[in-house]
């Protein structure tokens, strides 16, 4: 079938990037999944989907959903055309995402306790000791509520071969979920045509979900807890992502100076008073979070958050040490993780990488520096990342040296074509790579996974860097449901002549009709 | 004042917040009604059409002919752009009473009303569009016009308008009783925020009801309309300040307000559509005894009519 202009020279620039396409099967034939989207494209004129675009823009500005890019808010962009996940490969990423989370929970418990993971011999006692995100001190107690790694994003890519495989674990403070939620209502009146009859499933369930899983982990002994959301201020580049969260949760959105520490216990500074707090979602640093334990010149954070936590006066999700878990030295050992605490093979894979600690590989890596990418094991962003056959000679050399002079700081591995999806650049459409970054919420008995997750995508052609600060975007990501017939959250149709009447209200007085009778 | 302008104003009140309920209305179920099957969507669009107090002129209804319906008639009072029509026309006929940022701002909007694409997405921004200019017209009401007899006619009608467009944003939950119903009855009336921070964990159908029928204070909820109706009334007439009322539409006014706020239930939901259809029911007497006792309703004033 023929597409419009729009898609004229787009296999022609597929071929070259050699990478799996989301929504076309080789030749250019629209993949099932995409049936819908591709029939709503194809009656779209360049002008109509340039409208569209524009007014989607405007719209995003206009409610502030942007991130703070070098000290400006810029709107966060958001391409038309959607990524979609049939239902049966869906199925899979969530069992894998949920997987994982189960494994890093148990592996960060381990971690904090008796350490059974090193004592077996699984991984080595330095990889954890010299983690730079393994904090002493919050060793040695479970947090209340049991759960340390309440929100996650596992990112995922496709690879050429078209089979998902996990990039980097986030436990610490994942963002992104606004863009989520938000890209959802802008496409809803941007693109109707699209969502046609086909059932999507909602993602605007999180902010509740969330919220339920964090009133649960609350300390014991709490009838009612006081949830509120730590935010390092407006200037922090998430902002607009703290505001909504607490906005769709209804609880407060607080600062450090906001809070105060007292017996081991949380109070937030009201005009009535303080008003004690019981769960803290955290969205600052584990570094600036508590000047006792960490940095001492932070102001961000409140003094005696910690001992608080330690003390079980305070739920703080996500926990604080959590980073060691996204170490991405200690990624590549998670499928021995998961063997090792859930007896279960990996459902997803990892991308294969190299332990530059390890002579051998240190060799193999260093004599390829340019064709690999060298990635720092601490970073998040794409900060500090070398993407080798991008990268110039004197760049190289001087990665060469940071290797050789830290190699527990670094990863190697190869090369991956992410997948691409159809964007809109300029007056057509052409590949671009994307990932994916799926949510989790653990309650303690239960690990959701939101349906989708956040597509990033490199806006220029040919990049593979998707990260927001350096020119990329997203897309809506849709998860389709099982059978597009029975909508799932649907319940039987009531109405109001089917309902039993109940009468409550009094029966009416007629006396205005007296009252005219008398004026009569 | 006289009896005419006073009308006048009443309907200009009446006839925005009808613009502005019914705008929003439309953009909350659209974005629901494009994703059902077709055969749904008709049953739906006619629904919905009910709820607006309306009747399809033809057997062949569906998406299209509920946005002509409810956006784009301008012979029907029931749409929004019929509705903003009769306010201009209203304010064209009181012109030397309304400031001339008010007259401005309801005929400005008048002649954009054209302005728009009539396909979903250009609906989408048409409601939008029309929600920011009620609030200015609201707006602008308030701050240009003195808080005298003619400003408290056209509160009066903003008010009972109001509960009445609040009574029907809770009738669409019958309507789609698909999914999460109670976030669009609050989306309705711009009232999520407000309430997630007000009920903290507390979600469902039942506190979403409440919220929109029973809250003291949050402005659109139905008995906060009818506190405020009842209070323009009252400044309308203090001949009876002490005991008892000669005013009809008081004591409708004041009859249901006192009901549903000292109403107590465990079964909200069960008892809505009785609450809907009371409330409905009262806004109409309550209008109409205002006409009677006010406006001295002459049946040349045809222009003037209310639909429903």
């Amino acid at each position: 079938m023929p597409m419009s202009d729009l898609f004229q020279d787009y296999s022609e620039a597929a071929g070259r990037s050699g990478a799996y396409d989301e929504m076309f099967a080789p030749g250019q034939v629209a993949r099932k999944s995409y049936g819908q989207v591709a029939g709503a494209l194809r009656e779209l004129s360049l002008a109509d989907v340039s409208a569209r675009a524009d007014s989607m823009a405007r719209t995003f500005l206009d409610r502030g959903v942007t991130f703070d890019f070098a000290g400006e808010e810029r709107p966060f962009p958001l391409d038309i055309v959607p990524r979609v996940i049939p239902a049966d490969e869906w199925d899979v990423l969530e069992r894998g995402v949920a997987q994982r989370v189960r494994a890093l929970e148990a592996f960060l418990n381990d971690v904090y306790g008796k350490m059974a993971v090193v004592s077996d011999g699984v991984i080595p006692r330095q990889l954890v000791t010299t983690s730079a995100h393994f904090h002493r001190a919050v060793h040695g107690f479970e947090p209340a509520g049991g759960v340390r790694v309440h929100i996650s994003g596992i990112d995922v890519v496709r690879d050429a071969a078209g089979t998902f495989r996990v990039l980097e674990d986030n436990v610490r403070v994942p963002s992104g979920v606004s863009y989520v939620l938000e890209n959802r209502r802008a496409m809803a009146k941007g693109l109707p045509e699209a969502f046609g009859q086909q059932l999507i499933r909602p993602v605007e369930e999180y902010p509740r979900r969330l919220l339920s899983a964090l009133r649960k982990t609350a300390p014991t002994g709490v009838d009612d807890p006081t949830v509120v959301v730590l935010t390092p201020g407006v200037f922090n580049s998430a902002y607009f992502e703290h505001t909504l969260l607490a906005g769709l949760m209804g609880v407060e959105l607080v600062e450090g100076r906001d809070l105060v520490c007292r017996g081991n216990r949380v109070y937030m500074r009201t005009t009535a008073g303080e008003q004690r707090v019981d769960v803290i979602y955290k969205r600052i640093d584990d570094d600036f979070l508590d000047p006792l334990q960490f940095r001492a010149d932070s102001m961000l954070g409140c003094p005696g958050l910690v001992n608080a936590a330690r003390a079980g006066g305070v739920t703080i999700a996500n926990a604080v040490g959590n980073g060691v878990a996204d170490d991405k030295l200690v990624y590549s050992y998670v499928p021995d993780l998961i063997r090792y605490y859930l007896a279960e093979e990996p459902v997803i894979a990892n991308v294969d990488t190299f332990r530059l600690e390890e002579k051998e590989a240190r060799e193999h890596v260093l004599d390829r520096l340019d064709e690999l990418v060298v990635k720092p094991v601490d970073g998040s962003g794409g900060k500090g990342l070398v993407i080798g056959p991008d990268a110039s000679k004197d760049e190289l050399e001087a990665l060469r040296k940071r290797v050789i002079a830290d190699p527990r700081g670094w990863i190697a591995q190869p090369v991956l074509q992410l997948s691409t999806v159809p964007t809109l650049s300029g007056d057509k459409f052409g590949p671009r790579h994307v990932d994916l970054r799926p949510f989790a919420v653990n309650d303690g008995d239960d690990v959701w996974v939101l349906p989708g997750g956040l597509t990033r995508v490199a806006l220029k052609e040919g990049s593979l860097i998707v990260n927001s600060s350096q020119g990329g975007g997203s897309k809506d990501t849709w998860v389709l449901a099982d059978s597009p017939q029975v909508p799932v959250e649907r319940l039987p149709r009531q109405s109001v002549t089917v309902r039993e009447r109940v009468s409550v209200w009094p029966v009416e007085s007629n006396w205005r009709d007296r009252q005219s009778e008398q004026q009569q | 004042m006289l009896s005419r302008i006073a009308e006048s104003l009443f309907w200009i009140g009446r006839y925005v917040e009808r613009a502005d309920g019914t705008a929003r209305i439309l953009d909350v179920h659209l974005e629901r009604l494009n994703h059902l099957p077709t055969e749904e969507q008709r049953s739906v669009a006619r629904e919905l059409l009910a709820v607006m107090g309306a009747r399809p002129q033809s057997e062949d209804f569906g998406l299209d002919e509920l946005l002509h319906a409810l956006a784009y008639d301008k012979h029907s009072a029931t749409s929004i752009a019929g509705s903003l029509g009769a306010a201009r026309e209203n304010a064209r006929r009181a012109r030397e009473t309304v400031s001339s940022g008010l007259w401005e701002s309801l005929n400005t909007t008048h002649y954009g009303l054209n302005q728009h694409r009539k396909d979903v997405v250009g609906t989408y921004r048409f409601c939008h569009w029309v929600l920011e200019r009620t609030a200015m017209v609201s707006g602008l009401a308030d701050t240009t016009v003195s808080h005298d007899d003619s400003w408290l006619f056209l509160a009066l009608g903003r008010s009972l308008e109001r509960a009445d467009m609040t009574a029907r944003m809770l009738s669409t939950r019958d309507v789609l009783s698909a999914g999460m119903s109670w976030v669009n009855m609050l989306r309705c009336a711009g009232a999520y925020e407000s309430f997630l921070r007000t009920r903290r964990a507390a979600f469902g159908d039942q506190h979403a009801a409440e919220f929109l029928l029973l809250d003291r204070l949050f402005p659109r909820s139905i008995v906060y309309a009818l506190r405020d109706a009842d209070e323009c009334l009252a400044k309308l007439d203090p001949s009876a300040q002490r005991v008892g009322f000669i005013n009809d539409a008081r004591r409708i006014v004041g009859q249901a307000r006192t009901f549903l706020e000292f109403h107590r239930t465990d079964d909200l939901m069960s008892e809505l559509p009785e609450h809907m259809e009371r409330v409905q029911k009262a806004v109409s007497q309550a209008s109409d005894a205002i006409s009677r006792k006010y406006f001295n309703q002459a049946d040349e004033l045809a222009w003037v009519g209310e639909v429903s």
